[in-house]
């Protein structure tokens, strides 16, 4: 039942195939078996689990199940949990056990769906490669000696390793899309404020946004309805009625009009990706959609903006962990300055310093205007862009990233080669738009994913275009080898 | 763009973080490299352009009415604390 997706879980759990405590017993295996080689999870409780799936088991014997009423899924540890550790990947929350659950996983718990773990991330969701974990790098099912992408990477793997069948990610600048691609899955990132950002650890609150990495977009479909949706608690949440993803899958593309992100097809850009992707806009093509180029000529300045806007915010909201009220304390402080300063110093990761340093750099006295100013304004110039296209497409298309995954240690030297890796991806999150990541083949047996970019709220427009080209193709439901 | 020694100790000092003095001189190497990526924001010509406030058109913060909503859980919050006494944080001596 493990290489089942979601929803076809869903009809065996209802059809009374197997109970949800088998299911979860199955993947609760799985994981044991796989964690000394992929190390994607940080926390596993089998007893909570067992005891979650145990009363979903009596909602579907009494009939008050829901849809989604004993399905597991797992969780990137950067939500909250009540009465679990979130750990963010870093020493700092080694031990934080958190007070409440996160929006997110409140109505996932709500509709009846079991937490198997937290999976394993980069540090406070910084980085590309799920390199900068405190606990360790996560390996990718398709060749152990390459990254799976972050900072999402746990969360992808185990469902590329079918280890879980859907997990929850977030994504500030491709870290849902990023890893989703480089291990063979789907992964959405909705418009900003669609999927309320409570109980996530923040880290750039004018980029985060939380999302699914699945199987197919059909299985997204169904998770994105559950989480999407107004949250009073967080104060950039929208308030806008959630349509019925699972309903607009249906609907075909004869005349969808589909842009080809000109920027996107640069010379960075691997040949055999780059042929992949073309080869999906000819699928699409074939299902009725029509194909034209599209540029968006400030685009490439998406990395360098995003460079100096992510690290001011990270800087400010990273100010928090003082050694005090929660996380790690360093030994023996001599003063309240020394307290904070080596607390700190300790507590937090190389990337995770990295970041801080530049946003506060960026921030300080003298360089403001020149740095994170300019940085605004340029990314209002990136918007703009993506608002013109829209006026010509109904969609945006590229690969994900340049290149499939790449060997763990290849890039770990110079941080600005590793910030490359979400070149594509980057523009949504500066823009507030939705994207997705859907497989679209292999290059050298590594999978490859095409991203989908919509206007804002288009969620709906995306999976759809993403399920019908899933109905064509069978690159979603590819295995890597000893996972099946 | 290169930074000196002294820039990065007062870039620590600000973000309160302590380096030990091997890591000093990769955060130096580290720091230049990213600012020289950033530096190619000055190729785009911004000079009619509002700086961006939001990510979505038109939104603006919202604001809560001002109502007490938060019940009293200092005990559960402070369970995650590293020292604690008589329901105080715990820090080392302020005020002589």
């Amino acid at each position: 039942m493990h290489l089942q997706t979601l929803s076809e879980l869903a009809a065996g759990l209802k059809a009374r195939q197997f109970s949800a405590t088998e299911l979860a017993r199955a993947f609760l295996e799985r994981i044991g078996r796989a964690q000394a080689q992929l190390n994607a999870f940080i926390t596993v409780e089998d007893d909570t689990v067992l005891a979650a799936a145990a009363a979903a088991d009596r909602a579907l014997a009494d009939g008050s199940a829901g849809p989604l009423t004993g399905l597991p899924i797992a969780h990137k540890d950067i939500f909250c949990t009540a009465g679990s550790l979130t750990t963010c990947g870093s020493r700092m929350l080694a031990n934080f056990v958190s007070p409440y659950d996160a929006t997110v996983v409140e109505r996932l718990r709500a509709a009846g769906v079991v937490t198997l773990g937290k999976t394993n991330m980069d540090e406070f969701a910084m980085g590309s490669s799920n390199e900068t974990s405190y606990f360790g790098p996560v390996r990718n099912p398709w060749d152990r000696a390459r990254v799976p992408g972050g900072s999402s990477g746990g969360s992808a793997v185990a469902v590329a390793a079918r280890l879980a069948p859907a997990a929850t990610g977030t994504d500030t600048g491709g870290s849902i899309r990023q890893p989703a691609a480089l291990c063979g899955i789907t992964g959405v990132k909705p418009t900003y404020g669609r999927v309320s950002r409570y109980g996530i650890v923040a880290f750039a609150s004018s980029l985060d946004q939380a999302g699914v990495l699945t199987i197919s977009a059909e299985d997204a479909a169904l998770l994105l309805g559950v989480i999407a949706g107004f949250d009073p608690r967080d104060s950039t949440s929208v308030d806008l009625p959630v349509p019925d993803y699972s309903a607009a899958l249906r609907e075909p593309l004869a005349g969808l009009k589909v842009g080809l992100l000109k920027e996107c097809f640069d010379k960075g850009l691997d040949p055999q990706v780059e042929a992949r992707v073309r080869a999906a806009a000819e699928v699409l093509r074939q299902q009725g959609a029509q194909i034209s180029e599209v540029s968006l000529p400030n685009l490439p300045l998406s990395v360098p903006t995003y460079y100096v806007v992510a690290p001011a915010e990270c800087s400010s909201n990273l100010a928090r962990f003082d050694g005090v009220r929660y996380g790690y304390r360093c030994e023996s402080p001599r003063d309240l300055r020394d307290l904070y300063e080596r607390s700190r110093g300790e507590g937090f990761g190389a990337e995770v310093k990295r970041r801080i340093m530049t946003g506060t750099y960026v921030l300080s006295a003298g360089y403001f205007d020149a740095f994170y100013l300019k940085a605004q304004k340029v990314r209002q110039l990136i918007a703009r862009d993506f608002n013109r296209a829209f006026e010509q497409v109904d969609v945006l298309l590229g690969p994900t990233t340049p290149t499939a995954a790449f060997e763990i240690g290849a890039k770990t030297s110079d941080p600005v080669t590793m910030y490359l890796n979400d070149i594509y991806t980057i523009g949504a999150n500066l823009a507030g738009l939705p994207g997705i990541s859907v497989p679209c083949g292999f290059a050298d047996r590594l999978p490859v994913g095409m991203q989908l970019i919509g206007p804002h709220f288009a969620e709906a427009r995306l999976l759809r275009v993403a399920h019908q080209y899933q109905l064509a193709t069978d690159w979603h439901r590819r295995i890597p080898e000893g996972y099946a | 763009m290169s930074l000196t020694r002294s820039e990065i100790e007062n870039v620590a000092k600000l973000a309160r973080l302590a380096l030990s003095e091997t890591e000093i001189p990769v955060y130096l190497s580290n720091l230049s490299r990213i600012l020289d990526l950033v530096g190619q924001l000055e190729r785009a010509d911004t000079a009619v352009v509002e700086p961006m406030s939001h990510p979505l058109p038109g939104q603006v913060q919202r604001l809560r009415p001002d109502a007490v909503t938060e019940t009293d859980q200092h005990q559960l919050y402070q369970r995650n604390a590293p020292q604690v006494k008589a329901g105080l944080y715990l820090v080392p001596k302020v005020v002589e």
